[in-house]
C-alpha cells in the first residue's frame, strides 16, 4: 500500500525527517509514536502533501506510484486521507456542500457517475449514523464553532464518506474526553478492512486501547528508530520517551 | 472660474432649458429648493480628489466629457425587463427607463389599502406642495455636486409612501434601467419612501444598464421612518462594465424604528454609493450590510455616515468587498455620536478579500465621538484566501481554483445570506457565483 524510503525532508532549511523508512501493508494499521517535534506530524502533511515541506530525498510510493509528484487533491482522489490535528474552520461553507464536491470529485476520478441528491444523501445518513452525528450538522459551517471533539468527529466522518485506502489520523486522539474518544475510535475501527491501511500518528498511547494497531513505531530524531506489536506501545507508555533520546543506539547517523 | 463651476456648466445649462418642463414647475417651493440646488452645483462643481470625501476615488472618467440629462420619452424594451426580473421574486415592481417611470412596464395590482406606490413625477404633478414639502427632508445639507445636480433635476423616480401601522406583505422593486436613450445619457431619479409610524415594508432598488456603454446614473433615495416603523431597504448595483453610478440614501429615523439596509455591487466602471443615515430620537436601529465585488478595472466606493443624535441608538455596519484583477474599492465608514447621544451602541465591521495582487483596497474607519457613555468598536481587514483552508479543500480531492472558489463565495455569502427575502437572496448568491467563476477568481500570475 505505502512504501516510504529513506525521505529526508526539511522546513525552512531544518532537517524534520532524516532517511525514514515506512512501509504499511494493505489492511494494516500503524502507529506512529514518538516525542514532541520528533517529526510525526511532518510525516502525516508530507504524505497528504502540504506546501511547506521540502522533499530532500528519499520516495514515497502509493499503490505503486510516485505520491510525491502529485498534487494533493490528486493524492486524495487516488485514496489517501488526512485528518487533521487541527481541522480547518471554513465559515460559509456547509459541511454538506464539502461532501458532495469531494465525494464527486473522488468518484469522477475515478470513473463513475456524479452521485444524485438521493444517493447521496443515503450514504451521508448512514456515515452519519457511524459517527453518532445529528443530520443539523450537514447544514452548519464546516468546523466553525464545533468543539474539540466535534471537529476531530467530522475528521472520521469525512473519512467515512471519501472510503480512502490509506488514512492518515494525525493527533485525532488529542482534546478527546473518554467518550468523544471512543466514538471516533469505534468510527474508525467500523472502517478497517482487508483493503484499507490507517497510519495512527499519537503521542499517547491511549488511542491505541481503542484502535490495535498491528505495528508500533516510535519516531525520533527524523527516522523510526524501533518497532513492534502493540505491546511496544505499552513499554512507551510506562517508560515514557526519554529512553528514546539518551539511548545512544537511536541516535540518527550525521 | 474655478475648476469646479467649470465641470458642471454643461449640466446646469441643461437644468436651466429643462426646468420649465419638469414636473410640478412653478409651485414656487419646488422652484425655489431646485433653484438652490442648482446654485449648490455651481458652487460645488462635481468632487474631485481634492475633496476628502473622494479621495481614492477619481471622477475624471465621469467629467472628461458631460453626459446629457435624458428626457421622458425614451422606450425601454419589454422583453430586457423580463430578462432582468429576479425569479420567483413576488413583488410589486416599478420599472424606471433612463429615471423615467413607465406605467405599462410596471406592476401595481391591487395594492392593498395604507400603500401608495407610484412615480414621483405623477404625484408632484397632482399633489404638488405637499410631496414638495417632503423633498429633501431626509438630505440634510448637500454633501457634494452629484446630490446637488439630483436635487437640481428632481422629477421622476418612486415615490412610496405607507400608511401608520401598515404592513407591506410583498417587496416592492424598483428597477432602473439606464442608457433606453443610448449612450452618454444621464439618469437622474429621485426616490422618496415615507414610512408611516409603525409600518412594515421591504423595498429593492436596482440599477442594471441596458447595454454597455458610456451612461451615467446619479440616483438619490431619501427614506423617512416614523417612530416604531421597520424599513428593509436592499440596493443593487449591477451596471455595465463601462458604466458609471453615483447612487445617495439618505435616512432619518424616528424613535425606534429599524432600517435594515443592504447594498450589493456586482459591477460597473465607476460605482458610488453614499448611505448616509440619522438616528434622531430613542431606539433607532440601522443596520448597513454591503457586499462589493470588483474585478477588471471596476471601482467601487462605499461611503457610509451615520449620525448618532439620540441616545440609546445601535448602528451596524458589515461590509464585504472581493477584488481581483486591478479592482479597487474604498470603503470610508463615518460614525459621529452627537453630544448626548449617551448608550450609543455602533459596531462597524469591513472586511476585504484580495484575490490579486494588483487589486487595491483603501479602508478608513472614521469615529467621532462626543459623548462619554458609549460602545464604539470597528475594524478592518484585508487579505487574502487562508491558504490552510485551500488545502484542507484540496486535501479532501478539490482542486485548488474550486477550493478557492468554494472560499470565495463562502466570504460573499456571509453578507448575502442576511438578507431576508428568499428570492433576492438566491439571485443575488447566483449572481456573485457568476462573477466570481474560475476565471475571475484566478490567481494572478506573480
Amino acid at each position: 500500500m505505502l512504501k516510504i524510503s529513506k525521505l529526508t525532508v526539511t522546513v525552512d532549511g531544518k532537517t524534520i525527517l532524516n532517511g525514514l523508512d515506512l512501509e504499511v501493508g494493505p489492511g494494516e494499521v500503524h502507529a506512529i509514536m514518538g516525542p514532541n517535534g520528533s517529526g510525526k506530524s511532518t510525516l502525516a502533511n508530507v504524505i497528504a502533501g502540504r506546501e511547506g515541506y521540502q522533499v530532500t530525498g528519499g520516495s514515497v510510493s502509493f499503490l505503486g506510484q510516485d505520491l510525491l509528484s502529485l498534487a494533493p487533491e490528486k493524492r486524495a482522489r487516488e485514496g489517501v486521507f488526512l485528518a487533521f490535528q487541527y481541522p480547518v474552520e471554513i465559515p460559509g461553507v456547509a459541511n454538506v456542500y464539502l461532501l458532495k464536491e469531494a465525494v464527486n470529485a473522488t468518484r469522477q476520478h475515478r470513473g463513475e457517475e456524479k452521485l444524485d441528491a438521493m444517493d447521496f444523501l443515503k450514504l451521508v445518513r448512514e456515515k452519519l449514523k457511524l459517527l453518532q452525528m445529528k443530520e443539523e450538522f450537514l447544514y452548519r459551517s464546516v468546523n466553525e464553532g464545533f468543539s474539540g471533539g466535534e471537529k476531530k468527529r467530522n475528521e472520521i466522518f469525512q473519512m467515512a464518506m471519501l472510503e480512502p485506502r490509506l488514512a492518515v489520523l494525525d493527533e485525532t486522539d488529542s482534546g478527546l474526553d473518554i467518550d468523544a474518544l471512543k466514538i471516533v475510535a469505534d468510527g474508525v475501527n467500523a472502517q478497517r478492512s482487508a483493503d484499507r491501511s490507517v497510519i495512527l500518528v499519537t503521542h499517547y498511547q491511549r488511542l491505541l486501547d481503542y484502535i490495535v494497531p498491528d505495528r508500533v513505531h516510535v519516531l525520533a530524531g527524523g527516522r523510526i528508530v524501533r518497532s513492534g506489536d502493540k505491546h511496544l506501545a505499552l513499554e512507551l507508555e510506562a517508560q515514557g520517551y526519554g529512553w528514546v533520546e539518551s539511548d545512544p543506539s537511536t541516535v540518527s547517523a550525521a | 472660474m474655478s475648476e469646479g463651476a467649470a465641470n458642471v456648466a454643461a449640466y446646469v445649462a441643461a437644468q436651466r432649458e429643462q426646468a420649465p418642463a419638469l414636473p410640478a414647475f412653478g409651485t414656487p417651493s419646488l422652484d425655489a429648493s431646485r433653484a438652490q440646488a442648482l446654485e449648490s452645483l455651481s458652487q460645488l462643481g462635481l468632487p474631485s480628489q481634492r475633496d476628502e470625501d473622494w479621495k481614492y476615488t477619481s471622477t475624471r472618467a465621469i467629467t472628461r466629457a458631460a453626459f446629457t440629462p435624458a428626457v421622458a420619452g425614451a422606450p425601454c424594451p419589454r422583453e430586457f425587463v423580463s430578462q432582468t426580473t429576479i425569479d420567483g421574486l413576488d413583488a410589486w415592481r416599478l420599472v424606471f427607463a433612463d429615471g423615467f417611470w413607465q406605467p405599462e412596464l410596471s406592476l401595481l395590482d391591487d395594492l392593498p389599502n395604507g400603500v401608495q406606490i407610484s412615480g414621483l413625477g405623477q404625484s408632484l404633478g397632482s399633489e404638488p406642495q405637499r410631496i414638495a414639502a417632503l423633498l429633501g427632508s431626509a438630505l440634510g445639507q448637500t454633501p457634494h455636486g452629484f446630490i446637488a445636480m439630483n436635487s437640481a433635476f428632481i422629477g421622476d423616480g418612486a415615490l412610496i409612501e405607507i400608511a401608520p401601522g401598515t404592513r407591506v406583505d410583498k417587496p416592492i422593486e424598483l428597477l432602473f434601467i439606464s442608457g433606453c436613450s443610448g449612450e452618454g445619457f444621464l439618469s437622474l431619479p429621485r426616490n422618496l419612501v415615507v414610512m408611516g409610524a409603525g409600518s412594515q415594508a421591504a423595498v429593492i432598488e436596482r440599477h442594471v444598464s441596458l447595454a454597455d456603454e458610456r451612461l451615467l446614473s446619479n440616483s438619490v433615495s431619501e427614506l423617512i421612518l416614523a417612530d416604531n416603523a421597520s424599513l428593509n431597504y436592499q440596493s443593487v448595483q449591477q451596471v455595465a462594465p463601462r458604466g458609471f453610478h453615483v447612487g445617495g440614501m439618505f435616512a432619518r429615523l424616528g424613535r425606534s424604528a429599524r432600517l435594515q439596509a443592504t447594498t450589493v455591487t456586482m459591477s460597473g466602471a465607476l460605482v458610488r454609493n453614499d448611505a448616509l443615515v440619522n438616528l434622531d430620537d430613542e431606539g433607532g436601529f440601522a443596520s448597513l450590510d454591503g457586499l462589493y465585488l470588483a474585478f477588471g478595472r471596476s471601482h467601487v466606493d462605499n461611503h457610509t455616515h451615520i449620525t448618532h443624535n439620540a441616545p440609546h441608538c445601535v448602528s451596524r455596519e458589515h461590509y464585504k468587498g472581493v477584488l481581483g484583477d486591478r479592482g479597487h474599492a474604498v470603503f470610508h465608514g463615518r460614525i459621529v455620536v452627537q453630544p448626548g447621544a449617551q448608550k450609543t451602541d455602533s459596531v462597524q465591521n469591513n472586511q476585504n478579500l484580495l484575490l490579486s495582487a494588483d487589486a487595491e483596497i483603501d479602508t478608513k474607519p472614521q469615529l467621532e465621538i462626543y459623548a462619554d457613555d458609549v460602545k464604539c468598536a470597528h475594524g478592518a481587514t484585508v487579505g487574502q484566501l487562508d491558504e490552510t483552508a485551500v488545502f484542507y479543500l484540496m486535501s479532501r480531492g478539490i482542486d485548488r481554483q474550486a477550493a478557492r472558489r468554494m472560499l470565495t463565495q463562502a466570504f460573499a455569502a456571509d453578507v448575502l445570506n442576511r438578507i431576508e427575502l428568499p428570492a433576492l437572496r438566491s439571485y443575488l448568491e447566483a449572481q456573485a457565483a457568476q462573477r466570481l467563476s474560475p476565471e475571475q477568481i484566478r490567481e494572478s500570475e506573480s
